[in-house]
């Protein structure tokens, strides 16, 4: 699924400037965790990682284990500094109102795996 | 081994903010150095781990990283108050973490398994009250990646 899609399918809103080459980029996997140590346990490379966790170490996360894109959920908005070292690392965050749960069912509806592939 | 390489990233005590910082420094040199990507990952994620231990239990300490040109070694040192019980502490699920820590996305006992995951070979010693140094062994002969 492109990251545009995902966007759509999560009513979501950027925090970051948006650009074309990662809206038009690939995402097949998903984490939900509010435990990082989860997601650098798994196959969390190009990954899409969501989280009611808003610190600075959901961004460090995404950087040390290379994941493709972070959404909040529950309507969630970081602190700003948080937002700053999304921007400057270029990595893709947003914002959802809806909740974990249905965060997780719709993607899974439109063919998003586990960070291990499984369904 | 010889090594060619050896640089050190001080880690402060209780340092939440800055915590990371010196995994990602390490990542981007071993990126800018054209190691194999997957194998960057699994050091990225051991040292962040081992930051995010010192941070949480240990006293101020350092992450440093040794290469020669067919093996990594990253090793993640603190002043104390040391591991009481090392196999207890290996346990997946095991954490002496506060929980404010717990808050924040860390100490849920996955820190060490997670290290021990992803490296080619781990080397636990601590000393009550002094010291605990983490050594983790990366192989770059393995053109594959190796286990993750």
């Amino acid at each position: 699924m492109k990251l545009a899609e995902i966007v759509s399918v999560l009513d979501a809103s950027p925090l970051v400037k948006e650009n074309d080459k990662q809206l038009n980029s690939s995402i097949t996997t998903g984490g939900s965790s509010d435990l990082m140590s989860d997601i650098l346990a798994g196959l969390s490379e190009g990954c899409l990682l969501l989280t009611g966790l808003t610190n600075i170490q959901v961004i460090r996360t995404a950087m040390i284990s290379g994941v493709g894109a972070v959404v909040f959920v529950r309507g969630k908005i970081p602190p700003e500094d948080v937002i700053e070292l999304a921007q400057t690392e270029n990595i893709p965050l947003y914002t959802t109102p809806c909740s974990m749960f249905v965060s997780c069912g719709r993607l899974y509806a439109h063919g998003i795996t586990g960070l291990d592939g499984n369904r | 081994m010889k090594p060619v390489f050896k640089k050190s990233y001080p880690i402060k005590k209780r340092d939440f903010v800055q915590a990371g910082t010196a995994s990602i420094g390490i990542k981007n040199l071993l990126k800018s150095m054209g190691i194999n990507s997957q194998i960057v990952r699994r050091i990225a994620v051991c040292g962040y781990e081992g930051e995010m231990n010192t941070v949480m239990h240990g006293g101020d300490g350092q992450l440093s990283i040794e290469m020669s040109s067919d093996l990594i070694i990253i090793e993640v040192i603190d002043n104390g108050p040391g591991i009481e019980d090392i196999e207890k502490a290996m346990e997946k699920g095991f954490s002496t973490a506060a929980q404010e820590y717990r808050e924040m996305g860390f100490g849920a006992g996955m820190g060490l398994p997670n290290m021990e995951k992803n490296a080619d070979s781990i080397e636990i010693t601590s000393e009550k009250f002094k010291e605990t140094r983490v050594k983790m062994m990366f192989s770059l002969v393995d053109e594959q990646g190796g286990p993750n």
